[in-house]
Formats: C-alpha cells, sequence, structure tokens
C-alpha cells in the first residue's frame, strides 16, 4: 500500500491562496486507509476549508485515483461542479494527485497529502516501509527481510558498525535489518547466504521514470 | 618502511588517526601530523567522519605526503557513487597514496548537514572489490584503465558486536574482497580482545586494535551510551574517577593496554585515535617506549 499523510492544513490554506472554489477528490484505497482521502476525510476538508470562506463545489472519492480511464469516467459526471472549482484539492497519493491533473489539462490540482513509502499496514494506523521499488527483489537469499529498505543505508553485505544490541543506529526503536536476516537465515541453517559478496546493486533498473507494457496475451 | 612492510614482515605496526582540518586553516593538522613522524608506520585521515564536513581524506593524504608523511585514506561509501569512489581511488594512486582504508560510513542524520542525501551505493565490501578491480588494471564495469594503481587495502572491524559471528561473517567478505588489514573499533578490555582473536584465529589478515585514550569518566560514558562498538569497563572508569591528571590517567590506561596487547601478541599493532587531543599521541608513544 502507498502510505500518505495529510499536509498541515496552512500548507493547504497557502496554497490555495488565491482559490475561491475548490473540487475535492478522494481515492477508496490507499488515501482511505490511511485516513487522508476518504469521504470522512474529504467532508472533514470540506468543513475547515468553509470555515476559512472558501467554497467547495463539490467532491467525488475515486475507487482507484491511479487508475486514469476511472478517474476519467467519474470527473465527467461531475462536469457542472467541476465547471464551477478554480482549483481541485486531490486527497490522494502523488500519483493520484498526478492522474487527476493529467485529466483536468486546464485547471490547477494542488495535493492536499504527502506520499511516504510503500509499506505495510501493521494494524489500523500503524504503517511501516517495506519496500523501496528498487527494481531487482532481494528478498530470496535475505530470508523474506529486505535490507534495501529496512537497513537504513541499503546495506547489502551485512550490517555497519553502527547496529547495536540488534537495533540500528539511526533509530534504537528500530531492528537492525541485518541481525534479522542472521537470525533467520542461521535458524533455516542457510547462513550461507551471507556468505557471498553481493556485488553493488543495479541502479539502472531504478532510472525513472519507469514503465511496463505488458503485451496482451493473444485470444483463442 | 612502509606500512605494508611492517605487516608482511611480521612486526608489530603503530597508526594514528588525524581528522582533516574543518577550514582551510592546516597549520594544528600538519604540526600534529609532524609530532608522529618517523614515530608512527603511518597517519590514518578520516573521511567526513561523522558525517561532518572538513577538508576530503583525499587533500589530507597529499598533505600528508608533502609533509614526508605515510598516509592511510579512508575512503566511505556514504557520500559517493561508484563513479565518485573509483575517481577518488585512481587519484589517490595517480599521487602516491598506497593505503586505503574502504569504510561504509556514518549516517548523515549525525553530521553537521543533516540534510545531506546518503548515498551508500558501494558499501566497505563493494569499496574493497572496487579497488581490486582497479589494482587489477579494470574499473567495476570491466573498461581497461591507463595505468592501474597499487593499494595496500585495508577494513574495519568491531570486535564487541553482537552477534560476533555476523561480524566475522562480514570481516570474511572484506578478506576476500581484498582487505590485508583491519583496524577495529576501541577496546578497552583485554578479554574482548582475547575472544575477538579466538573467533577470527582462522583468517589471513592483519589486526591493529582500536586505542582511544580517555580523557574524563565522563568520556567513557558517553561512549558506552552512544557509540556502537565501544564498551569501557567500570573498573577503567573508577581508575580515571580516582585520578588526580585525568588525562594522563587516560593515556596511562591506554599504555597499559597496548603492552599487554602487543605481549600476549593479541594483535598486530595498534591503530591510535585520539580524537580532538592527537598532541597526546606522542606523548603515549612516549609512554609505551615507542
Amino acid at each position: 500500500m502507498i502510505i500518505m499523510q495529510g499536509k498541515p492544513f496552512e500548507k493547504i490554506l497557502e496554497m490555495l491562496k488565491d482559490v475561491g472554489k475548490v473540487f475535492i477528490t478522494g481515492c477508496s484505497l490507499c488515501a482511505t486507509f490511511c485516513m487522508a482521502g476518504g469521504e470522512q476525510q474529504i467532508i472533514e476538508m470540506k468543513e475547515r476549508l468553509e470555515n476559512e470562506g472558501k467554497e467547495v463545489t463539490g467532491f467525488v472519492v475515486f475507487e482507484a485515483s491511479c487508475n486514469r480511464l476511472q478517474v476519467r469516467s467519474a470527473l465527467k459526471k461531475k462536469k457542472e461542479e467541476l465547471g464551477k472549482a478554480q482549483a481541485v484539492l486531490c486527497m490522494a497519493c502523488g500519483d493520484g494527485a498526478q492522474t487527476v491533473a493529467g485529466v483536468l489539462e486546464d485547471i490547477p490540482v494542488y495535493p492536499a497529502n504527502d506520499t511516504l513509502f510503500i509499506g505495510e499496514v501493521e494494524r489500523i494506523g500503524h504503517f511501516s516501509e517495506m519496500c523501496r521499488a528498487c527494481g531487482e527483489c532481494e528478498l530470496g537469499w535475505t530470508a523474506g527481510i529486505c535490507p534495501v529498505t529496512r537497513c537504513a543505508k541499503g546495506l547489502l553485505n551485512g550490517p555497519c558498525g553502527g547496529s547495536r544490541d540488534g537495533k540500528c543506529e539511526l533509530d534504537r526503536e528500530n531492528e537492525c535489518a541485518w541481525v534479522l536476516i542472521y537470525d533467520r537465515l542461521k535458524k533455516m541453517g542457510r547462513l550461507e547466504n551471507i556468505k557471498e559478496i553481493r556485488a553493488p546493486k543495479d541502479y539502472s533498473r531504478a532510472y525513472n521514470p519507469r514503465k511496463i507494457v505488458l503485451a496482451r496475451r493473444k485470444e483463442g | 618502511m612502509g606500512l605494508r612492510e611492517k605487516l608482511e614482515s611480521g612486526g608489530f605496526a603503530l597508526t594514528a588517526e588525524m581528522a582533516p582540518p574543518k577550514g582551510v586553516n592546516t597549520s594544528r593538522f600538519r604540526e600534529c601530523a609532524r609530532g608522529v613522524k618517523g614515530r608512527v608506520d603511518a597517519v590514518n585521515v578520516t573521511d567526513f567522519q561523522s558525517a561532518v564536513v572538513r577538508i576530503s581524506s583525499l587533500g589530507a593524504a597529499i598533505i600528508l605526503l608533502e609533509e614526508g608523511i605515510e598516509p592511510v585514506m579512508q575512503l566511505t561509501g556514504r557520500d559517493r557513487n561508484r563513479i565518485a569512489i573509483q575517481g577518488e581511488l585512481l587519484a589517490a594512486g595517480a599521487l602516491g597514496i598506497k593505503n586505503i582504508l574502504a569504510l561504509t560510513g556514518d549516517h548523515p542524520v549525525f553530521g553537521d548537514n543533516k540534510q545531506a542525501k546518503p548515498v551508500f551505493e558501494l558499501d566497505s565490501v563493494n569499496i574493497l572489490q572496487v579497488a581490486t578491480h582497479l589494482m587489477e588494471g579494470k574499473d567495476l564495469a570491466g573498461n581497461p584503465l591507463d595505468g592501474a594503481p597499487d593499494f595496500y587495502l585495508g577494513a574495519s572491524v568491531t570486535p564487541l558486536f553482537d552477534p560476533l559471528e555476523l561480524q566475522v561473517l562480514k570481516m570474511e567478505k572484506k578478506i576476500e574482497a581484498g582487505a590485508k588489514f583491519f583496524q577495529t573499533q576501541a577496546v578497552y578490555d583485554i578479554e574482548v580482545l582475547k575472544r575477538f582473536r579466538e573467533k577470527t584465529a582462522h583468517l589471513d589478515a592483519k589486526v591493529l586494535v582500536g586505542v582511544i585514550p580517555l580523557k574524563s569518566p565522563g568520556m567513557a560514558n558517553y561512549m558506552n551510551k552512544n557509540v556502537p562498538g565501544i564498551f569501557v569497563p567500570e573498573v577503567v572508569i573508577e581508575r580515571l574517577r580516582n585520578s588526580e591528571d585525568k588525562v594522563k590517567e587516560g593515556l596511562k590506561i591506554a599504555a597499559e593496554f597496548i603492552m599487554q596487547a602487543k605481549e600476549e601478541k593479541l594483535c598486530d599493532g595498534v591503530h591510535i585515535m585520539a580524537i580532538g587531543a592527537e598532541e597526546n599521541v606522542p606523548v603515549l608513544l612516549d609512554m609505551c617506549g615507542f
């Protein structure tokens, strides 16, 4: 899931300082789970903006704000409310905001959220970063623990000298990914996995923007 | 005799660590370096230690060469990608710097420019690997070089790491990648050193034990609390507490430790890190009779 967090309200007001009428979009997926762009947060945002003298011309919660076709068709149905607005406030992730901006070419789209990371929902409201989308998954030899993401330095050849009592030097609340990997591999009898020298990652796999076109399977 | 020759001939090597100046005034740096000239086998220059902006290790190593002192240039992966690291190594090689100590590097968050983007594209093992490639006349991508450098490669190790087996695994990888000598994190407990030597007896590499002379009980407590891999036992802190001249007592403790480690053949040399009190290094050398 994409983990995001609402920007401070003052920052949102700053972006909207010349805007009187605004249309709000949200997303039923990650933004709803992060409590940053579901229907409830949109209604709260609407009230706060109205208290600041803004007019909210309408809102929509997309099924998936990252799906261009869905966004386009949902916005078509809101043509009238959109027509009155001077700007759109997008309460989704950075991808969702760009999808909306891509569809609504002639009206400014402002992000209400800061997009933080790809993460796991440990329980409601508790998210932790697990994947950095590095382009080449290392989990196969690391006992399912990602050192690229969960080691603060993204090390591939073992822990740095900063690890202490199994915790990371950056934040003593965080487990040292390499101690976790070591413990789990040892349990599995596969310590040889970390004896092999790992070459530096191939960052050409992570040059951005990345794009994939899946080949269509032939019918019949 | 250089560091390599000293270690490879079975001698007891001495190195002292010096932080490059923060600013362009090099007079104190030069003065401290001259103070140990001819008394240590090499002077180790740190590479933006603790992620603090300073003269680069390459620059400081060149200053040492100017002073006629053999440098050990530290090189970290924190600030440079593979292109920069290879360029730095080639520059070092071209300028006559022989000893390279490969380190991963402290995270920028501990430094004085916390907003910096960390690189960490190559870790310590990869830096050693790259340096080995260069010595074989090729860059990391396999492209040929016009003239290959000749390095004596080193790395660091933390004898107090828990689990120690994990640290030994990494040490083995560093040796495989080209490390010939190690400088350890500071050790204060001879038992820790003994245990470490037992666990690494099978390894073919020279070990210089790290020594940081203590300046006060507060410094010891601070390191115990904040510096990973360093532990000062209570008996040592107590000695400092009860002493009149704490700096002198700290040097005495360090000297005793060095002599014991040497006598019991627990290391191939020592690496003195005076962190900010480099002028005390000659005093410590005097105390040891070096």
